[in-house]
């Protein structure tokens, strides 16, 4: 026995490293037919680490502090060595998260992932969603600027909506009766520990449901129905390890080009990744002319504006927000068709499914978007499309006509 | 060996109430903890009043000061505006100002003491934006022909009149709110303090 494998034996008495080893990575079967879709998950999980790391150098010189936040950004930028760099990495992470878990979302969607017996990795997949959401928003307050400041007084504002307690809460929330240093410090706590700590546990509870079912694929059939006699090992799945990561791996460095281009070229994105009026200080006296969250959030930001005040109050806009997020919840048991994948649904689902995304994006175009007598009842109808793709799911999944599933998955 | 015996019963009950009473303890521990992301006594303190020097504000000027960490605003109407304020009437959600935030001597036709003067929270009723000023009447304020001088939400498109009450079918619930003030001396006003303990 070799010196670092007698190591090795010696770790195993003491610590389960092969064995989470082997059942996480090298005998972790993952079905043969994964696709171009199947990246985005290991991509989601690789712009966490980077988000953490670039965000762990970015708290070495920010300073928390109202006087001084907006200051130590620009230090940051200008006098840091590195520190643009480190900054535009964090900063464009966050844009490119979402972009990735939503399109890792979208493949949910589309190949059935949210079905039994996932439905529990659904549920966790839309916590970390909201994780990220509340991480990105707490996040935008700390550069300070003009967007930070009305953006996290709009928010806020919006639990002030809610009937009777929604006030105190508001103020709660910002330890302060409008958005002040004190909210400023504390969004501080929890955008770099609390929330993160929760992120980082919900992705471990996801995998390990994921590991423990095993993975969906292109074709929604599960492969551990059919298994070699021999080994017992499924006859459609081959390792993870070598087979996926080397495979992720390609996707990484394109995945990665990407991220460098946009670091290097468009920082900013024309506005779209970092608002323009976010290189001016707060004043809180002074409301920018046209204020509009960062694009991730502007499709529930269009529904927001979208919905009047209804009997003296503007809870029913909040709520229509808050019901656009939380359906996502209820997904797994909306769903009737007797077929997992797309690829086996019929024309319903597939209309249903493309009226979703388009007015998803388009939602999401009118909420960057300045708001205009039309652009509103767009959204309007846009917003009523979106939930219909929901509340209508449980009746047009079970009429569709499905096409009959094969018993392997196909090439 | 009777006295050996698992009792079940009994080990529920024991583990419910350790579990109740852990329960009680972890609630009790959260309150400080919770307590402590309420407005310190620092922040309540800064709610003092403040005074405004009004001397200089032209009419159909408005100028802006800062109580609380909220904007405030001191428009100082001419008698057009006035007039245009009466006219506006049909076009509000709430005229007289019956679900709305102001002191009870300022629940009256021009919201305020002296018409003059029209002093508001510049926050929007709707979700805490700063509205912007379009004071002048007609399309000098780019708001079209019609428009009778106010204020525009730049977030929502929520619209105030001249004298901070909401128009119908905008997203803001309510008119804005006339903060408690009084007149220290015809130049000076007191933001904060009427005087009647407010």
């Amino acid at each position: 026995m070799s010196k670092a494998q007698a190591l090795l034996q010696w770790i195993d008495d003491r610590f389960p490293l092969s064995t989470l080893w082997r059942e996480h990575l090298s005998e972790y079967y993952a079905p043969k037919n994964f696709n171009f879709w199947y990246y985005f998950g290991s991509f989601a999980l690789l712009v966490l680490v980077v988000q953490i790391v670039s965000g762990i150098f970015l708290t070495m010189n920010y300073k928390p502090d109202a006087s001084q936040a907006f200051q130590s950004v620009e230090y940051i930028m200008r006098d840091v060595p590195g520190g643009w760099l480190i900054r535009y990495i964090h900063s464009t992470g966050a844009s490119l998260f979402f972009v990735v878990v939503y399109l890792h979302m979208f493949r949910g969607l589309i190949y059935g992932s949210h079905r039994k017996p996932r439905e529990l990795i659904w549920l966790l997949g839309v916590f970390i969603y909201l994780c990220m959401m509340a991480e990105a928003f707490f996040g935008y307050l700390l550069p300070w600027g003009q967007m930070s400041y009305w953006g996290a007084q709009v928010i806020v504002n919006l639990f002030g909506a809610i009937p009777i307690v929604g006030e105190d809460l508001a103020i709660w929330i910002r330890g302060d009766y409008v958005v002040s240093d004190a909210t400023l410090n504390r969004f501080f706590a929890f955008h770099v520990i609390a929330v993160p700590l929760v992120l980082l546990a919900l992705v471990v509870v996801h995998l390990i449901a994921l590991h423990e079912v095993g993975s969906n694929n292109p074709d929604g059939i599960e492969i551990k129905k059919q298994k070699d006699p021999v080994t017992g090992r499924p006859l459609d799945g081959i390792a993870f390890h070598p087979y996926y990561t080397l495979k992720d791996l390609v996707g990484v460095v394109v995945f990665l080009a990407v991220f460098s281009l946009i670091i290097f070229f468009a920082p900013d994105m024309g506005g779209y990744f970092l608002e323009h009026n976010n290189f001016v200080p707060a004043d809180p006296l002074k409301t920018p002319a046209h204020i509009a969250p960062v694009w991730y959030f502007t499709p529930y930001y269009a529904m927001l504006r979208a919905v009047p005040a209804f009997l003296g109050s503007q809870f029913w806009g909040v709520a229509v927000m808050g019901a656009a997020v939380l359906i996502f919840f209820f997904v797994p048991w909306l769903d009737r068709s007797p077929v997992k994948s797309v690829r086996y649904k019929g024309p319903i689902y597939k209309f249903a499914l493309t009226c979703f995304v388009v007015s998803f994006l388009w939602l999401c175009y009118l909420g960057t978007q300045q708001p205009t007598v039309a652009a509103t009842w767009i959204a309007r109808v846009l917003t009523l499309i979106y939930f219909a793709f929901f509340v209508l799911m449980p009746w047009y999944s079970r009429i569709d006509k499905t096409k009959p599933v094969p018993e392997r998955v196909t090439d | 060996m009777a006295d050996l015996e698992v009792q079940n019963g009994k080990r529920r009950r024991l583990l419910v109430a350790s579990g109740v009473v852990g329960g009680i303890g972890v609630i009790g521990a959260a309150v400080p903890f919770l307590a402590s992301m309420l407005p310190s006594a620092r922040a309540r303190a800064a709610g003092a009043p403040v005074e405004v020097d009004i001397s200089k504000v032209e009419p159909g000027m408005m100028i802006r000061a800062e109580w609380r960490g909220k904007p405030i605003w001191v428009v100082h109407r001419t008698q057009d505006m006035l007039t245009d304020v009466r006219k506006s009437d049909p076009l509000l959600a709430d005229p007289n100002s019956d679900g709305s935030r102001q002191p009870e001597y300022a629940k009256n036709e021009f919201r305020s003491i002296q018409p003059e003067y029209l002093v508001l929270v510049g926050i929007c009723t709707h979700l805490g934006c700063s509205p912007t000023d379009k004071l002048q009447a007609g399309p000098a304020s780019g708001m079209g022909e019609g428009w009778l001088g106010g204020f525009l939400c730049p977030c929502h498109g929520s619209k105030f009149d001249l004298a901070g009450r909401v128009f119908k079918d905008v997203p803001a619930p309510a008119n804005l709110e006339v903060p408690p003030y009084r007149f220290l001396s015809d130049t000076r006003l007191l933001i904060g303090d009427d005087g009647k303990g407010a």
